[in-house]
Parts: C-alpha cells; structure tokens; sequence
C-alpha cells in the first residue's frame, strides 16, 4: 500500500509540474464555462432547471472530451516508462508490477478527477451566480451523478490506455492504437449502430437487443445514465420518449461502468506481469 | 568474519535463447562480497540478459543462478531486492522533478529515510545541484543522481550496467573512487563495459563475454598474461646488425623487415627477457629500441575475435 501512495504521489507531481493539470483543468472549465453560458439561455422561464440544461450540454461534451483526456494521459504509461528506462528499474525495486500499474491508473484517476471536479464545478458556478437557480434550489443529485459518471469514464478510458500500454513495445503504436480505441468507442460504434439501425438490417435485431447492443459501449452508458435516468434531462434530450421497458437502472449503467474499469485493469495487471522489459 | 566473503552471485551453467538465437550460453560466475567484478563484451554480446537474469527481471532457460543467497526468479526475492543498488544502461529520470524529489521517490520504495538524503549528494557531488529539475542537469549529472540512486540503503550488492560510457575521465575516476569504498563496506560490485580501457585497476577480476559465451575470466594481468599475445619489439639498427638480428631470430620467431634498417620482432610474454638480453649484446649496431606491450584493447580484441585468429597467434 505504501509502494502505491508513493508512485501515486509522483504520478500527480509530476502531472502538475509538466502542466498537465492545469492545462486540462482549464480546458474543462473552459467548455463547462461556455456551455454553461450559451447553453443556459434559450431555456428562458421554464420549469425545467438551467443546471439540467447544462448537465445535457456538459455530458454530450464529456463524452467526446474525457474519453481523449484520459487517453492521452495513461496510452504511454508503461510503455513510456520502458523507453526512458526507468521501468527496468521499478522492476528492481522491491515493488511488484501490480503495485506499478494499479499506482499509475490511480495517480492518473485523481490528476482527471480533479480537472472534472473543478471544470464542472465551475460552471455550477456560475450558473448559481446568474442568479436563475438559487443554491437551495440546485438539483445536487444531477450534478453529482454527472460528476461521479464522468470520472468513471475516465476511469475507463484510463483503464484501456494502461492495457494498450502494457502490450505494446513502443509509443508510436500506443499511440495510434489510443486514436483507434477513441475512435471506435466514441464516434465509430454510435455511427455503425446508427447505420444498422436505418438501413434494413435492422429488422433482423430484435427491439430488446438494441439497448445492450448499445451498452456495449461505455460512452453510450454514460450517455444513457446522464441523459436517460433523470426526468429534466431525458426531456430536453430527447430520451423522454423511451418506455419504461427501452431503459435501463442507473444502478445497471454504473455496474456496467465499473466493469469496464475493472475488465480493462485487470486484465493489464495480469498482461504486465507476462511483459519482459 | 566467516560471512564477510559470502558470495553475493552465484551461476552455474546458465543459459538464455530468444527464439533461436541463444543470447546466453553456459555462463557460470561467481562474485563475492568486498569484490568487483566488470563484465566486458561488445554490444549484444549478452551482457544487458546477464544483468536482467541476476535481477531476476528474466528467466534463464538453463542453469542454476542464486544471487544473495536466493533465486531470483521466485516471489520471495522481491524483499532482497531492497539490498540490490541497480543502475540500467540508459535512464532518463522524470525532468520535471527535482533530483532530491527523484531520490526521494526511490529512498521511500527502498524504505530508507527521506529527511536525511544530504549525504548520497555530497558522495556523488550533487549537492548544489539537488534542488535543480533534472530536466536542467548534463549528462554527467544525470549519471551521478543515477550512481546515488543505486547506493540508497547501502546495498550489499551494486548492479552498474555501463555506469562509465560517455563520461569524462575525471567523473568515470569519481565514479571508481565510489564503488571502491563501497566495496570496503563489503558491498559485492557487478559493473558492465563494452570497452575494456574504461576499466580501473581497482576492478579485481574481469569477465569477457562474446557472442553470448564466457570466453575469459580473471584479473587484468592475468588476462593479458594468460592470452599469450606477443609484445612487439621494433629495432632500429645498421644494415649489417639487421642481417644478422633477422639470422639470429628468423627460426624462433615471427620477424619482419620493415625497411633496410627496421625490423619488427613478436614475442611471448615468456620471451620478452631472453630476446630482449640478446638484442643488447648486439648493443654498437643498434641505433633504437621500441618495445611494445598489448594493450588492453588488442587483448580484449583478442578474447572477443572469434577463435582461430587468436590461437593461432597464441601458440605460434
């Protein structure tokens, strides 16, 4: 346990020194600011809350941000740690791999966890201070969901770049292959499922299918658990329309979360005690 | 006073093949403590898998290896690591850290005191240097906080895979003085070079490797002695002496005639005192003598040539 508060201190020290931290802290801000500004506006006196108005902008952001945030943070960290040779010495350290890998995704969890804490925070923020929700009258449960999910999909992401680290044998490929998951799990399966769906095969898929079809992504369930499980958010996405039975538990979509986490994690620990560096 | 020679590394017959190439070969070795052992051998001639099998970061496919009286390819052998100083070939530490942060970070995965970390700069002259990112450091600086790095915890056995490549003469005596008095603290020292003329006196035996294979094993004298290369003996003298040098040796030795009065004698260590007594009888006509011994570069060359060439020149 020490050995991993030790690599995790240097984890978050070293990604505050190279900017890492405030450079994405200040891009989520950034975005969570001007959707928090722009997006709040049109909804004018209605009963729905400015905040779920910009919890479905902040979401529809995450999904395309945090995934290639997380990426970029944890695609070279084995690998990278190889190429500068100081992975061959951990190794000689009393520290064993799993301590190594479980200390770089938690080091790396907290450095995005913060940037999203602070980043959305901030458009809460100011939509407070606008002065159309009041404190006490802020729904905390959308905003803490929409937090809460967007740190375990990072976590997620963090997860497979720590696998895709574990198993390649230099950057470059992480690399390329960190623009490949992104691109398959963020645009690529919605737009082939979107495609299937609107084209005649479509009718070979049954209707109860679709929704685990979908699942099978993880920025579709975090999608879903932001958008879907929640009354003023599923209306102004337009998820109002889904019957009782096209849903899914909040409880489900986060298991589902977790295991992508946990999935991706372990099977790295157990790939890195294979590699020979 | 029994246990102040134990042996620190211990291997018998070891053997490592990537595929099937064999990166290793039928090495056995021993390195006790209070010594220093350099293994030599060209690029790729097995001395980085050698290093990573006493590590026990690779598992050797033939042999027996035991290092601090363990094997260190098992689980438990991750505890014994703590007395093992280890420095890789090439290390870039993170350059956005300090050096006292970076060695801090090592001491504390160590379990060594981080609030006392003066001294390991004041032994490898970082001192002022040890509140600067490393990004700001030479290449030389860099080598010390790595040097630094691997004395954390007074180890009992110090692992420098090429610790001297590409520094300066003075840093590379620094860095011999260090593991000089770390051996009188009974520490066992293991130092890689693939060049045999960086190495120190102060490195009690030497070990070559080639092509995966121990092809020597012993002190520099004894190496340079027992590889049987001849010293060359180069003569200046009038024509008249030179005729009758090259009659005088023609049958015994290699001779060759350089120019009318030039000549150019090989002989055998054992040689060397007979021959050189009987040139000097010849002392009026001779106007200059050369005596060249072989350098450690040409015995190195020798070791790692591959055989023919070398036991032709030994036993002719």
């Amino acid at each position: 346990m020490g050995n991993i508060l030790t690599l995790i201190q240097k984890e978050v020290r070293d990604g505050y020194r190279n900017k890492w931290i405030a450079v994405m802290t200040f891009l989520m801000a950034g975005f969570a600011l001007v959707l928090a500004l722009l997006g709040s506006a049109p909804v004018g006196t209605t009963a729905i809350s400015p905040l779920a108005v910009t919890v479905v902008s902040l979401s529809s952001l995450g999904i395309f941000f945090i995934p290639l945030i997380a990426l970029l943070l944890s695609y070279d960290s084995i690998v990278g740690e190889d190429e500068r040779g100081t992975l061959i010495l951990l190794l000689a350290y009393p520290v064993t791999r799993t301590e190594i890998a479980l200390g770089k995704f938690l080091g790396q969890l907290l450095i995005l966890s913060f940037a999203i804490v602070v980043g959305y925070g901030v458009a809460l923020v100011v939509v407070a201070a606008k002065g159309e929700a009041p404190l006490e009258q802020i729904p905390w449960t959308i905003f803490l969901k929409l937090v809460v999910s967007s740190v375990m999909l990072g976590g997620v992401f963090l997860a497979l770049g720590l696998l895709l680290s574990t198993i390649t044998k230099d950057r470059g490929t992480s690399a390329a292959g960190a623009i490949g998951l992104w691109l398959v799990f963020v645009v690529l399966f919605d737009m082939a499922l979107l495609g299937i769906l609107s084209s005649g095969a479509a009718s070979l898929i049954q209707d109860e299918a679709v929704k685990w079809i979908m699942l099978a992504s993880p920025s579709d369930a975090y999608r879903m658990f932001n958008l879907a499980t929640n009354a003023d958010t599923a209306l102004l996405s337009g998820m109002s329309g889904l019957r009782e039975d096209q849903g899914v538990a909040g409880s489900v979509l986060l298991l589902l979360l977790g295991a992508w986490i946990v999935v991706p994690l372990s099977v790295a620990c157990a790939l890195f005690q294979r590699r020979t560096s | 006073m029994k246990m102040e020679n134990f042996p620190a590394i211990e291997l018998l017959n070891v053997g490592k093949s990537y595929g099937r190439k064999n990166a290793l070969e039928d090495v056995s070795l021993t390195l006790s403590a209070r010594q220093c052992l350099a293994l030599v051998g060209h690029n790729g001639a097995g001395k980085t898998t050698l290093i990573k099998i006493i590590l026990g970061l690779l598992k050797p496919d033939a042999g027996t290896l035991n290092v601090l009286h363990a094997d260190p390819g098992r689980r438990q052998f991750n505890q014994l690591r703590r007395n093992i100083g280890f420095l890789p070939e090439q290390v870039l530490f993170q350059k956005t850290l300090t050096g006292r942060e970076t060695l801090a970070f090592y001491a504390r995965l160590k379990g060594v005191a981080v609030n006392n970390l003066d001294p390991y700069f004041e032994r490898v002259d970082l001192q002022d240097a040890a509140d600067r990112r490393v990004g700001t450091y030479s290449k030389g600086m860099r080598q010390r906080l790595g040097i630094a790095q691997a004395l954390l915890g007074q180890p009992k056995l110090l692992v420098l895979d090429e610790p001297t490549s590409g520094l300066d003469p003075v840093a590379r005596q620094n860095i011999y003085r260090i593991l000089d008095d770390e051996k009188k603290n009974g520490t066992a020292v293991l130092i890689s070079s693939h060049v045999l003329t960086e190495l120190d006196d102060r490195i009690d035996r030497v070990a070559i490797l080639n092509q995966g294979r121990l092809v020597a094993q012993g002190s520099i004298p004894l190496l340079r002695h027992h590889i049987n290369m001849r010293s060359r003996l180069r003569i200046r003298a009038r024509q008249d002496t030179c005729e009758s040098l090259v009659a005088a040796f023609r049958l015994e030795l290699p001779v060759e005639r350089i120019s009318g009065e030039e000549i150019l004698l090989r002989c055998r260590p054992d040689q060397k005192m007979d021959v050189l007594s009987r040139v000097m009888a010849m002392e009026e006509g001779i106007l200059d003598i050369e005596l060249v011994d072989p350098s450690l570069e040409e015995v190195f060359n020798a070791y790692s040539a591959t055989g023919p060439a070398f036991r032709e020149d030994s036993n002719g």
